[in-house]
This record gives C-alpha cells, sequence and structure tokens, in this order.
C-alpha cells in the first residue's frame, strides 16, 4: 500500500508552514468547529524541507478570504496559504501581520473604552518593528500576546 | 498651519511646531486670562464640557477659558447628571452633544474615551483625561510654565517624582519632554515607578532619562522638579505607605542645594508632597501653573475653532 500521510488536494486551501504546535488554534478562526462537514487534514509537527518542524492545515472546497488571513496573522505570521483548483495551486502567498488588526484582538487593557459596550470594533494599529508591536488605537496601550485574546 | 478643526487626544498628535504655536498664542491669551483685556472672539460659540469624572481645576479653567474668549459653555459634571446613569453608550451621548455645541472637552473615567468621542464627533473634541490615559492639556500647560521660567526646554534637566506608574500627567509630560530634548529623571518608589510602556517610547525616540529612588541624590543638578501625588490607596497597607510618601515630602529645607532658579510644579490637588513652607520660596511654580491652565485653554478654543 502507499503511504500517503495526506491525500493531494482537489479544490480548497493549504496552509502551510504554521508555528508548530498551532493547527488546532487556528481553526476556530476559520470558523472550523465539530459541525464542518467538508474534508479536512492536519499535520502537526512535521518536518520541513528546511528540517524545522511546522504544522500543515488541508481546508477543501474553502478558499481563503482576505480577513480570514489576517486572522490567521495573529497567531501564526508566517504561515504560507495555497489556493488549490483542480489539483492545480492557482494562487500562493505568505501572510503577514497587516498594519491594522480591527474586530479581531481585544484591546488588553481592561478599563479600555472598547471593552465596554460602546458601538465600536477593536482597533490595533502597528506601533513598532522588530519585534512587531500593536497598540489600541483608543487607549493607546501597547498588546502583548495577541494570540490569547482573539474574538 | 491651522489647527482648526482638530482632535487634541494625545499629546502626541501633536508635532513640535504644533505645540510652539500652542505655547505662543498662549502667551498673547494670558492678558485676556487675567481680565485685564477684553476677548470675544468666540462670541456664539459653545463650548460642551463633558466631565465624566470629578475635576476641579482642568473643568473650571476650560470653563473660565471659554467665557473669557466670548463664548458659552454647557455642562454635565459627573455621571450621576448624565444619562450614562441610564445606560446611554458614551457615543450617544457624544453624537447628542454634537448637536448642542461647537466644540467638546471630555473627562472620562475609562482610558480610549476621548479617542472615541473623536470618532463619532464631527466638532473638535479636546480630552481632559481619560482614566489613566492622556491628559494632553495639561501638558500643555505644564510646557508653558516650564518655557515661562527657563525658556529653551531643550537644555533642561527635569526631575520627575511620586506616582510614576498611575499618574497620567508624568506619562504625557515625559513623552513631550522627551521629544523635545529635555533630560530627565525619573523619582519614585519602585512599586509606582515609570510604566514600561512610556519608557519604552521614550528609548524609541532616543530620548535621555534615567531613574532614582531618592530626590535628595538629583536635587543639586535639576532645573525643574515635577513632583506628583502618592495615592494612598496603591500601597496594600497603610504603615508601607506612610514609609514611601515620608520620602517624598518637599520641604523649603530640602531645596537649600538647588539651583538658584530650579522650579517645583505639581499638577495639583497636593496632600503632603509638598510642604507649605515652600509655597514662600522662589522656587514654588505650583499656582502659577493652575493659572497657566486658562491662557493654555484659550489659546486651543482658539485655534481649533478659529485657526
Amino acid at each position: 500500500m502507499k503511504d500517503v500521510k495526506i491525500t493531494p488536494l482537489r479544490n480548497g486551501t493549504v496552509i502551510d508552514h504554521i508555528k508548530p504546535g498551532m493547527a488546532l488554534k487556528i481553526l476556530p478562526l476559520l470558523n472550523i468547529d465539530q459541525d464542518y462537514s467538508t474534508g479536512l487534514s492536519i499535520a502537526m509537527y512535521a518536518q520541513s524541507e528546511k528540517h524545522q518542524l511546522k504544522d500543515i492545515v488541508k481546508i477543501e472546497d474553502k478558499e481563503l478570504h482576505h480577513k480570514e488571513v489576517n486572522r490567521l496573522a495573529v497567531i501564526t505570521p508566517n504561515a504560507t496559504i495555497s489556493i488549490i483548483r483542480d489539483f492545480k495551486v492557482v494562487d500562493k502567498f505568505k501572510i503577514e501581520l497587516p498594519k491594522v488588526i480591527e474586530g479581531i484582538v481585544r484591546c488588553e487593557n481592561i478599563n479600555c473604552i472598547t471593552n465596554g459596550k460602546e458601538p465600536v470594533i477593536s482597533k490595533l494599529v502597528r506601533a513598532q518593528e522588530d519585534p512587531v508591536k500593536f497598540k489600541c488605537y483608543y487607549c493607546g496601550r501597547i498588546q502583548n500576546d495577541l494570540e490569547k485574546r482573539i474574538i | 498651519m491651522s489647527l482648526k478643526g482638530r482632535d487634541i487626544v494625545a499629546i502626541t498628535d501633536l508635532d513640535l511646531n504644533e505645540i510652539e504655536i500652542i505655547l505662543k498664542e498662549a502667551e498673547k491669551m494670558v492678558p485676556a486670562a487675567r481680565g485685564e483685556v477684553k476677548n470675544d472672539s468666540l462670541s456664539g460659540k459653545i463650548l460642551a464640557s463633558l466631565f465624566f469624572e470629578a475635576s476641579t481645576r482642568t473643568r473650571l479653567s476650560f470653563e473660565t477659558a471659554m467665557h473669557r474668549l466670548g463664548g458659552d459653555v454647557i455642562t454635565i459634571a459627573g455621571q450621576e447628571g448624565s444619562s450614562l446613569i441610564k445606560g446611554e453608550t458614551l457615543a450617544d451621548t457624544i453624537r447628542m452633544a454634537e448637536g448642542y455645541s461647537d466644540i467638546i472637552a471630555i473627562r472620562h473615567p475609562k482610558e480610549g474615551a476621548a479617542r472615541l468621542s473623536a470618532t463619532f464627533s464631527r466638532i473638535p473634541v479636546i480630552n481632559g483625561g481619560d482614566g489613566a490615559g492622556q491628559h494632553p492639556t495639561q501638558t500643555l500647560l505644564d510646557l508653558f510654565t516650564i518655557q515661562q521660567n527657563h525658556g529653551d526646554i531643550s537644555k533642561l534637566h527635569v526631575t520627575i517624582g511620586g506616582d510614576l506608574k498611575y499618574g497620567r500627567t508624568t506619562h504625557s509630560l515625559s513623552l513631550a519632554l522627551g521629544r523635545m530634548g529635555a533630560r530627565m529623571t525619573f523619582v519614585a518608589p519602585k512599586r509606582i515607578q515609570m510604566v514600561d510602556h512610556i519608557l519604552d517610547d521614550l528609548k524609541r525616540m532616543d530620548a535621555s532619562f534615567d531613574m532614582a529612588y531618592d530626590i535628595k541624590e538629583t536635587i543639586e543638578d535639576t532645573d525643574v522638579l515635577y513632583m506628583t501625588r502618592i495615592q494612598k490607596e496603591r500601597f496594600p497597607d497603610v504603615e508601607e505607605y506612610m514609609k514611601v510618601a515620608g520620602g517624598f515630602r518637599i520641604t523649603a529645607e530640602m531645596l537649600e542645594p538647588a539651583k538658584k532658579k530650579m522650579t517645583v510644579m505639581h499638577p495639583l490637588p497636593r496632600v503632603d508632597e509638598i510642604h507649605f513652607s515652600v509655597d514662600d520660596t522662589p522656587h514654588a511654580k505650583y499656582f502659577q501653573q493652575a493659572f497657566n491652565g486658562v491662557p493654555v485653554r484659550m489659546a486651543l478654543l482658539n485655534l481649533l475653532l478659529e485657526g
């Protein structure tokens, strides 16, 4: 029998180079839960060509939209996205942290006005490069551990 | 360059040139602020003074500033007097206030409240303090007072003492002084030393600063001693507070080794940080500083409404 760990994808999205161990964390961001009925393959702690560990997620019949990609960047900023149609890669790109993250991560400051009942969505703006840091547009607080406060 | 129509939420919203324009305008406003000359430049304009948190100096000086310019004031003082207590959002309150007025000054217990107000308002919003966040008009009047007494700020050594962790005035002030090239020393007990995110910002702008734990270490070499109140509720017990607060009490005797022109400033209210004996020394400038709230806020109101 042929040794195939993950079967090739006919149509859908491959998310590669995910931070090792983070594959299961990105699924809720893609609205994939126990009710998801289309095919899904996950490889965790796989060896990359450069012998580094990575996770891979293959999602059948779903092409990721820009906003969903932004959501992933908060957890695994260096992942790559390949859009597959009829077994062919029709688009491939690296996800990157955007300049502004809106409606994805709650401000870490519990006394920030955005953590109340005001009609606003959270907005974090890039405040620093290398290492990248974001600050809350409203209260100005520099944010840590973004992945812990996904909305 | 015109500041007409702008919001002033954080001191970092203003570049150095704009700060200079505001301070120059404030200088021109001093005679009218004292009531020595009449100025009606904002006649027919209305300031909505929305203070959802206790304030004496900031609210009174905003309202005095508007009256001294011939304008009118509508006021909310405390959440009890507003619909916020009924559960109205700040966003709705702001949209209502912009229909009643030409400019809004707001103080609110939540950080980010002023930025949110500016997002919803089509008229200019001035932040009068948002929680432990920003208080840019205090910083402007602090800078104005320092400039009046010392001239070029970039050549000064400013010692900032007291509660540097929770005191919002010290955060805004140090960011402004850092940009202007002043050298700073932060003096505070470890528990309430300057917060990391401000220190990070200062490092990014290559500002010159160091830390100390006793005012006596730095007093001889200081041009401006900026004191803030140490709040009892920040300490686990009264005994520890008494121990710490005692070391941060300035007396006239302590100022003897200071430079002749050294100025002592304080955003007020003071509790025990500055002994009354300092009031009669030439170093005491905190009442001049409190008065300066009026010409500086007159300058801002005038520039944001008239350009």
